[in-house]
């Protein structure tokens, strides 16, 4: 008999399952939950940009595209971000369109990490950096952000961090599950750090259009810093295009070059129909897009207000659609707050620690949901909070 | 903010005027005084729930009909299309561009009761000098809503 233990790979099996799914997976054995646990817009695709996809099917596009994606959308993709974050990249040579942000992250890991290669890591953080840090060989070292700092990059912390093995800073702003961003003079700070040195920054940008108190500023945008940084995003969140998997990487041609072997090999190209889609959705989304931050930003207020009067404490969030509430504080752990809040009251939040070092004590609260839906939500809480 | 006010309510009657306030980043007090004056204005004509009756026992049948007009000397059409809507069995009056004048809609019990109201009250009308009646035999979607999709969540939860 075949022993899989011995076939495995000891690093995959040495990774832990995300702390998401464990919550979930209890969730889902429970009826008449209401939740707020999702990380995806609750909206449809608008089906201008849905059209577009089945036009292409109905015209036949159903080819492989190019490895690094239509050269159309590459053409639209360097539109976009010139336009919005006044940074611009070679369509033919400095973009890669990939399977979502995820893969752009994935793949960013492995063309630079070699084995020990450090990464630092901030977090609470969205559950897949250490992790596929780990498996393509590096070390995660876990920046832990704080609350009394709003979640964000303290600059004595990170300069604590790097070490000569340190090959780059992974940037997860507007922040899954902090909602915490960080503003071009906070970044700039950052890029002082680092402008002499060779490491990289790997910037998550996904969630750049959910931002709420002033707009998205990327770290690319700052003088010295377009050299050394990979921008990931995508179309999931800001047009909710989840499940057509599709998102993009920007970088300086000699990564991009490197990067694009492994998606060439790895995936060949991103979903044709996906990219057909994207292309409308860049040309012509900018209402959308303004439409549902618009109501993400009601929503973000309702809730941060709604669990301020209740007593529990948050900073308001800034940017993405989570709020962080500290409900370390009576008590009991963070994650025992959940899971009673679960079992007693039918209402699920994540726990913080889910998303890494630095959560315990928190919840995550996606505020993905329509107005009622967060209503009812929040009137289980109260009532469990009252009972504390 | 008006405008805004606006959208929210046209999208969600019930919405309380402390949860506009949180919405909106005003206090509770401005939305009221703000409702106050657009109802007075006009602006927000009335509050109602959208019901698919499809679902009830009740019986209901709804007809468009096309009405054609003499126009009349110095009201034009207002006068007819006044005794028009004021029936209440008539549920809208549109003034229309085309090839006839009055789109009216009618919600009655049976079609035959649809039927007696167009030919013995409406065109009999002074007037009016056609109608084209077209019963409605499914609602797929009205004032912005789908009739046969419920909201149903469907998103996972994966991340
Ligand atoms: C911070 C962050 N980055 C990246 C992703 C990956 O998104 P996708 O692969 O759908 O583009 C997510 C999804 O939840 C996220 O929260």
């Amino acid at each position: 008999m075949i022993d899989y233990s011995k076939v495995l790979s000891g690093t995959v099996v040495d990774t832990p399952k995300s702390g998401i799914r464990k919550f979930f997976d209890l969730m889902n054995t429970m009826q008449d939950v209401v939740g707020l646990t999702v990380g995806e817009p609750d909206f449809q695709t608008p089906w201008h940009i849905r059209e577009a996809g089945i036009e292409s099917l109905e015209r036949g596009k159903t080819y492989y595209t190019a490895n690094a994606g239509l050269s159309a959308l590459r053409e639209e993709i360097n539109t976009y971000l010139t336009r919005k974050f006044n940074i611009s990249y070679d369509p033919a040579k400095e973009i890669i369109v990939t399977v979502g942000g995820s893969e752009a992250i994935d793949i960013a890991f492995r063309a630079v990490i070699e084995a020990g290669d450090e990464v630092i890591v901030p977090t609470p953080s969205f559950v897949c950096y250490a992790p596929l840090v780990r498996m393509a060989g590096g070390v995660p070292v876990i920046l832990e952000t704080k609350f009394e700092d709003r979640f964000k990059i303290d600059p004595e912390a990170l300069k604590a961090a790097i070490t000569p093995r340190t090959k780059m800073l992974v940037l997860p702003y507007p922040n899954n599950p902090t909602g915490a961003i960080m503003t071009r003079e906070e970044l700039s700070e950052i890029a002082k750090i680092l402008e002499n040195t060779n490491i990289l920054v790997l910037s998550d940008e996904i969630y750049a259009e959910m931002t709420y108190t002033g707009t998205h500023c990327s770290i690319a945008s700052l003088e010295g810093m377009w050299e050394r940084t990979i921008v990931a995003s995508g179309f999931s969140k800001a047009y909710a295009m989840t499940g057509w998997r599709l998102g993009y990487l920007c970088a300086p041609a000699p990564l991009c070059e490197q990067m694009l072997k492994i998606h060439q090999y790895g995936i060949m190209s991103s979903p044709t129909t996906s990219q057909f889609a994207a292309i409308e959705a860049l040309k012509n989304g900018d209402t959308d897009i303004q439409m549902m931050v618009e109501e993400y930003n009601r929503r973000r207020r309702y809730i941060y207000n709604g669990l301020r009067s209740i007593g529990i404490e948050a900073f308001e969030p800034e940017g993405a659609f989570y709020i962080f509430p500290k409900i370390g504080v009576y008590g009991m752990s963070g994650e025992e707050f959940c899971n009673r809040l679960l079992y007693e009251y039918k209402c699920a939040i994540v726990p913080g620690n889910a998303f890494g070092q630095g959560g315990d004590g928190f919840a995550r609260i996606s505020y993905a949901y329509s107005i009622k839906h967060i209503t009812q939500a929040l009137e289980r809480i109260e009532a469990f909070v009252k009972t504390l | 903010m008006k405008t805004q006010l606006l959208k929210l309510l046209e999208h969600n009657a019930t919405l309380t005027p402390e949860q506009l306030a949180v919405a909106l980043d005003v206090d509770a007090d401005s939305v009221r005084a703000a409702i106050a004056e657009l109802e007075q204005s006009g602006t927000i004509l009335g509050y109602k729930t959208i019901i698919d009756w499809e679902k009830t026992d009740r019986e209901a049948v709804s007809a468009m009909i096309d009405v054609k007009l003499t126009p009349q000397r110095d009201r034009g059409f207002d006068r007819v299309a006044e005794r028009i809507y004021n029936y209440p069995e008539v549920k809208s009056v549109y003034l229309m561009s085309g090839g006839y004048d009055l789109s009216v809609l009618i919600e009655g019990k049976t079609m035959k009761e649809v039927a007696f109201f167009v030919s013995q009250k409406l065109a009999t009308i002074d007037g009016v000098i056609s109608t084209a009646t077209h019963f409605v035999l499914h609602k797929y979607k009205d004032t912005g809503v789908l009739y046969d999709a419920p909201e149903i969540d469907e998103r996972g939860t994966f991340s």
